[in-house]
């Protein structure tokens, strides 16, 4: 099953709509509920990294048999140094986005820490692709 | 200990989801930061927080945590109403302070979860 979302850089009031839809259909394919809380952590973090630092962005979400993909790819200054930007409290966060409960560099660790694969592609001045798996059967 | 008793001890007022304050808790956690709330692993957990925006109520969502109490006479807007509404969470209103709110609960046998 395919999902695709739009998402507005700036717009807080919608900020983790499309991770709320998400969680809805995955409660109601009977997938469990720490896993659904794992997707959608990573989820809503990544998208609110978009409305943070992005002009517009995409999220298109395939939910499989044993496992979720999702692809956001967003338009907006990209990311220099990646393995910086995964350091726990390093941010390049706005006063606005801290007033939102936000930008304490923990958005990406918190991606890592709750997806089984994860990719972080960007080209500065053009925008970052972040793509991650989350396998439904917690591995043993 | 249900939300009822928690609304009681700290004589706050519901502003959203009062049909659901049967609703059993063990855990708080005090944060304005979303990320760190985010972290939480805990279920049965309420939210103490001064952060009165949306992303308090989204950020609950997604943390399946059933309460938000607002310190310092914060305000639920009618945005986070209306969102705590369809998701099912309570917001409480507090006039104290999150130091206030975190000590009355933790007197009274609500757990920190770290």
């Amino acid at each position: 099953m395919k999902l695709r979302f739009h998402v507005e850089g700036g717009d807080f009031s919608n900020a983790g709509a499309a991770s709320s839809e998400v969680k809805k259909l995955l409660k109601q394919i009977n997938v469990p509920s720490e896993i659904v809380k794992r997707i959608v952590v990573a989820l809503y973090e990544a998208e609110v990294n978009i409305v943070a630092h992005a002009y517009e962005g995409d999220i298109e979400v395939d939910i499989q048999a044993d496992r979720i993909d999702a692809l956001l790819s967003d338009r907006g200054p990209g990311i220099a140094d990646i393995e910086l930007a995964m350091q726990e409290g390093y941010s390049t966060a706005s006063p606005k986005v801290r007033e939102m409960g936000f930008g304490a560099g923990m958005g990406l660790p918190n991606i890592r820490k709750n997806t089984d694969v994860l990719n972080i592609e960007s080209t500065p001045g053009k925008g970052t692709n972040v793509s991650f798996t989350v396998f439904f059967q917690t591995k043993s | 200990m249900t939300l009822q008793h928690i609304a009681q001890l700290l004589n706050a007022r519901v502003v959203a989801r009062p049909d659901k304050l049967y609703r059993e808790v063990t855990y708080a956690f005090a944060s304005d930061l979303m990320s760190d709330v985010l972290t939480v692993e805990s279920r049965k957990i309420i939210l103490i927080t001064g952060l009165a925006n949306i992303q308090a109520v989204r950020t609950a969502e997604m943390s399946d945590v059933s309460c938000i109490i607002l310190v310092r006479n914060k305000k639920a807007t009618s945005e986070m109403i209306r969102l705590a509404e369809e998701s099912a969470i309570v917001i409480m209103e507090f006039e104290g302070s999150m130091f206030k709110a975190s000590g009355i609960l933790y007197n009274a046998g609500i757990q920190p979860i770290y």
